[in-house]
C-alpha cells in the first residue's frame, strides 16, 4: 500500500494507495492555510458524528477544538508580515499511554504547514480508532487529498526500524514521553539541519488563595476543576499537580483545606477507584517522604486511600521527587507567591491557580523569573491543549520565515 | 512471652485471644525497639503520628511496605553485628530486597522453621532430596531467597542429594540410587514450585521414569505465578505427582525472605496456616482496614522474629483471602488463608511513562 516503504512492521493507518517517496516531496504550506482549517473543519464534523464520543470527552473536546470558529480564533493571535512556512517533514512520537495527544500534536504542525508523519500510540485506545475512523471517512469523501497526503499515521513496536528511517527524512522531530523514551528516540540521528522538540515528564503544582477560596460559592464546581486537572488523567499527567501550596491568612486556610478535599472527596468517591497496586505505592512514596525529608512532615489522616494528603513543615527545594499517582498530594501553606519561587526548577510546566489576580501571577513571574513555570492557567484548565506547550509557540517552531528585501 | 517461651510449645496450639495477647505483647516491644535502633523507622512512625510507647493490639502496628527494603538500608542494628546478608531474588537488573542479620535474629529463624517444619515432617531426620542445584547455594557472602530456603531446610536432612546438576538435568541414575538405598525409611523432597515442575515433574513423565515416592513428603514453595501461566493449580499439581510417584504428603508452604522462618504451611486441607510466631492480616484496598472471612485483600505479614530489622509488620505485594480462624478441620489453631496471587501492575493514564510500556 505505501510504495518505496519496505519496512513490513509498521500499519499504515489511513489506508490508501500511497508512495513514501512521493509523500515525502510534498511542499509544505503557509500557516494556517484555508485548505488545512478546512479539513479540521470536515475532521470535527466526523468526530461528532460518532456516537461513541459520548464516552470519550478527550475525543469530543478534540473534535471541538478543530472546528473552524476555534481554529480562526486562534490564528488571530499571529500576524505574519513575512513569508512563512511550515518546515517540511514533521516526525511525531506521541506519548504511549495518553490516547488523543497525537492528534493534538499532528494539528498543531498541520496548522503550522507541514507534512506530518505520526506514530501513535501502540496500545490500542478506543479514542484513537474513533479519530483514525473520522481521518479514513473523510479520505473516502476525495475532498481533501491534497491534505491527507500530506499526513501518515502509522503504528509500530519499538523493535522497528521505523524510527530510524523516519528520523533520518524528517525537518523536526517532535517526541512527547519520559526522560527514557527520549533518550532512546535520540539514539536515531535525525538530519544535520533538523531538530528535536521534547515534551518531557515535566513537574505541575496547584496554588489556592484561601482568602479568596473562603468565599468561593461552589467549592463543588472547584472540586470537579481539580478532578479535571488530576484524577481524570490518574495524576499522571504532565499537567497535574502533585502540590497544593495555600496562601492566605492562616484561619482561613485551615477552614479552606477543610472545605476543599471534602468536596474533593465527596466528589471522586463514586467515581474513581484507586488501583490496589497504586495503593501500596502511596505508602512506598509516603514513608520515602518521611525517611528522606530532613524536616518533619505528616500524613493528614484521610479516610480512606482515594486522597492521601502530606503536610509539610518546610518546602524544599527536591519536593518533586516525591510523588506519585492517582491522588497523593504535597501540601503547603506559603507566607507568599515568592517563597515558592526557591523550589521551582526546569521541571515545573504548569502552575494552576484559584483566587489570584493575573497580574499578580505576571509580576510574580517577572520578579522571580523561576527556571520553570510554562504555563500558568486556572485551575481546572491544566488539561486544556494551546498552541503554546512547555515554553514553545508551537506555530512559529514549527514553521520558517524567508525574508524578501 | 518470648520467643524461647513460644519454641516451648505446639506451633499451631494458641486460640484466638492467646495468640492476639502473645502478638500484641511481642510485636508492641519490637516497634519500640526498631523505634529506637532504627532511624528511617522513627521517621516513619513520627510523620505518620504514631506513637510508639502506647499499648496496642497487634493489627494497629504501622505496616512497612516491603518494597521499602529494596530502597532503603533498614536495619536496627549495628553495621558490624550483621552477621548475614538475606536477598529476594529478583530477575536481573531488578532492585533486591536487602535484609539484615544479626546472630540472634539468624539463630531464631532457624529454630522456629524447624519448629514448624518437625511438626509436619517428625522430629527424626530423614534423607533429603533436593529439587535444586548445588550451585544455588554455592555463594554463601550473599544468600539469595532460593539458596536460603534451600540451607534452612537442609537442616531436616540426614543425607542430602541434589537432584539437578548444574545444568539443571535430572540426576536419574543418583537419584534411583538414593531412594533403593533408603527404600523403607521416609523421604523428604524439598525445592521450589516452580523447579519441582519444570525440573522434576515434566522430566520424568518426558522420560518416563518411575520413581516411588509414596513414602514421601514434598515440602515446596515460592509462589505459583509460572505455574498459573501453565493453568496448573495446586490441586492439579498434586495430582499429577500423585500419578506419577504416589506421593501424597504433599505440602505447599508461604514465605518471604523479608521474614524468614515463621513461614505459613499448607496442611492436609490445602489450607495455609499461621502459627504462634506470625500472623497475616488481610488488608482492604481501599482504605486498608481489616477485610473480612472470604473478603479478598492485600496480604500483611507480622513476626515475632524480625530483631535486627523493622520487618515485624510487613504489607506485601500479594493478594490473599482469609479462609478462617482456629477451626481449620486439621485441628489447627490459628487463622488459616489462600494466596491469591501477585497484585496487577497499574495500568495508568496520562503521560508519565513510569508504569506504561517503554518505546
Amino acid at each position: 500500500m505505501l510504495k518505496n516503504f519496505n519496512i513490513t512492521d509498521v500499519n499504515i493507518l489511513v489506508s490508501k494507495e500511497r508512495d513514501f517517496d512521493k509523500f515525502l516531496q510534498n511542499t509544505s504550506l503557509e500557516p494556517f492555510s484555508d485548505k488545512v482549517i478546512d479539513f479540521l473543519n470536515d475532521l470535527s464534523k466526523a468526530i461528532a458524528k460518532d456516537k461513541r464520543i459520548r464516552e470519550f470527552p478527550d475525543v469530543a473536546t478534540f473534535g471541538f477544538y478543530c472546528r473552524k470558529a476555534n481554529i480562526i480564533n486562534l490564528e488571530k493571535k499571529y500576524s505574519f508580515d513575512e513569508i512563512n512556512l511550515g518546515r517540511g517533514v514533521v516526525f511525531h512520537v506521541a506519548p504511549s499511554n495518553v490516547p488523543v495527544n497525537f492528534a493534538y500534536s499532528m494539528v498543531s504542525s498541520m496548522l503550522a504547514g507541514n507534512i506530518n508523519i505520526v506514530r501513535v500510540p501502540s496500545k490500542s485506545f478506543e479514542q484513537v480508532e474513533i479519530i483514525i475512523n473520522a481521518i479514513n471517512n473523510l479520505s473516502e469523501t476525495g475532498k481533501h487529498n491534497d491534505i491527507l497526503e500530506r499526513i501518515l499515521l502509522v503504528r509500530y513496536d519499538r523493535q522497528s526500524s521505523a524510527t530510524k528511517l523516519f528520523s533520518s527524512v524528517c525537518d523536526v522531530r517532535i517526541i512527547w514521553g519520559g526522560d527514557d523514551t527520549i533518550a532512546e528516540i535520540r539514539k536515531n540521528q535525525i538530519p544535520a539541519r533538523s531538530f528535536d522538540i521534547t515534551f518531557a515528564d515535566r513537574y505541575s503544582l496547584c496554588v489556592i488563595n484561601a482568602d479568596e477560596y473562603i468565599n468561593e460559592e461552589s467549592p463543588q464546581k472547584i472540586a470537579h476543576a481539580f478532578y479535571n486537572d488530576t484524577y481524570l488523567f490518574d495524576q499522571n499527567a504532565c499537567t497535574s499537580p502533585h502540590l497544593v501550596i495555600w496562601l492566605g491568612e492562616g484561619n482561613n486556610v485551615e477552614k479552606s483545606k477543610e472545605i476543599f478535599w471534602d468536596n474533593l472527596y465527596e466528589f471522586i468517591k463514586a467515581k474513581y477507584i484507586v488501583q490496589p497496586v497504586v495503593a501500596v505505592d502511596k505508602l512506598v512514596s509516603f514513608y520515602s517522604q518521611a525517611i528522606e525529608m530532613p524536616n518533619s512532615l505528616e500524613k493528614t489522616v484521610s479516610l480512606d486511600n482515594l486522597i492521601w494528603r502530606i503536610e509539610l513543615e518546610e518546602l524544599t527545594e527536591n519536593i518533586d521527587e516525591y510523588r506519585c499517582t492517582s491522588g497523593y498530594f504535597s501540601e503547603y501553606h506559603a507566607s507568599s507567591l515568592s517563597e515558592i519561587s526557591k523550589i521551582i526548577n526546569r521541571k515545573y510546566q504548569t502552575l494552576a491557580y484559584y483566587g489570584i489576580s493575573k497580574d499578580k501571577l505576571e509580576k510574580f513571574i517577572l520578579d522571580e523569573k523561576p527556571n520553570g513555570i510554562d504555563r500558568i492557567v486556572p485551575i481546572g484548565r491544566t488539561s486544556d491543549f494551546s498552541l503554546i506547550w512547555d515554553g514553545y509557540d508551537l506555530i512559529s517552531v514549527l514553521s520558517r520565515r524567508c525574508e524578501v528585501r | 512471652m518470648n520467643i524461647n517461651d513460644l519454641l516451648h510449645i505446639d506451633p499451631y496450639s494458641l486460640n484466638k485471644e492467646e495468640k492476639q495477647n502473645v502478638l500484641s505483647q511481642m510485636l508492641s516491644s519490637l516497634t519500640k525497639h526498631h523505634y529506637n535502633n532504627c532511624i528511617p523507622y522513627k521517621k516513619i512512625l513520627d510523620s505518620s503520628g504514631f506513637n510508639p510507647n502506647g499499648n496496642y493490639n497487634y493489627t494497629e502496628i504501622p505496616f512497612l511496605p516491603v518494597r521499602l527494603f529494596k530502597l532503603y538500608e533498614l536495619r536496627s542494628v549495628d553495621k558490624k553485628d550483621v552477621i548475614k546478608t538475606m536477598t529476594s531474588s529478583g530477575t536481573s537488573g531488578q532492585a533486591v530486597s536487602r535484609i539484615y542479620l544479626d546472630k540472634e535474629t539468624s539463630a531464631n529463624q532457624t529454630k522456629v522453621l524447624s519448629k514448624i517444619v518437625t511438626s509436619f515432617l517428625g522430629k527424626q531426620r530423614v534423607p533429603m532430596l533436593i529439587i535444586d542445584s548445588e550451585a544455588v547455594i554455592k555463594n554463601r557472602k550473599m544468600f539469595s531467597a532460593r539458596g536460603a530456603g534451600i540451607l534452612g531446610f537442609s537442616f531436616f536432612g540426614s543425607k542430602r542429594l541434589f537432584a539437578l546438576d548444574e545444568e539443571m538435568n535430572l540426576k536419574i541414575k543418583e537419584i534411583q540410587e538414593f531412594l533403593k538405598t533408603h527404600k523403607d525409611e521416609r523421604i523428604f523432597l524439598f525445592g521450589f514450585t516452580f523447579m519441582v515442575w519444570q525440573h522434576f515433574y515434566k522430566l520424568l513423565l518426558e522420560k518416563n521414569i518411575k520413581l516411588d515416592l509414596s513414602n514421601a513428603v514434598l515440602i515446596h514453595g515460592g509462589g505459583w505465578k509460572k505455574l498459573i501461566s501453565e493453568s496448573i493449580s495446586n490441586k492439579l499439581f498434586k495430582e499429577k505427582l500423585y500419578n506419577l510417584t504416589g506421593i501424597k504428603n504433599v505440602h505447599d508452604y508461604y514465605g518471604m525472605v523479608e521474614q524468614t522462618g515463621s513461614i505459613y504451611m499448607e496442611c492436609e486441607h490445602g489450607h495455609l496456616h499461621t502459627p504462634v510466631f506470625s500472623d497475616v492480616i488481610i488488608r482492604r484496598y481501599n482504605d486498608f482496614s481489616e477485610a473480612s472471612v472470604g473478603e479478598y485483600g492485600i496480604i500483611q505479614v507480622v513476626s515475632v522474629l524480625a530483631g535486627s530489622y523493622p520487618g515485624h509488620s510487613l504489607l506485601t505485594e500479594d493478594e490473599g483471602v482469609l479462609l478462617g480462624e482456629d477451626n481449620c478441620p486439621c485441628g489447627r489453631k490459628g487463622k488459616y488463608f489462600k494466596i491469591v496471587g501477585r497484585l496487577k501492575n497499574a495500568e495508568l493514564r496520562g503521560c508519565s511513562d513510569t508504569y506504561a510500556e517503554k518505546f
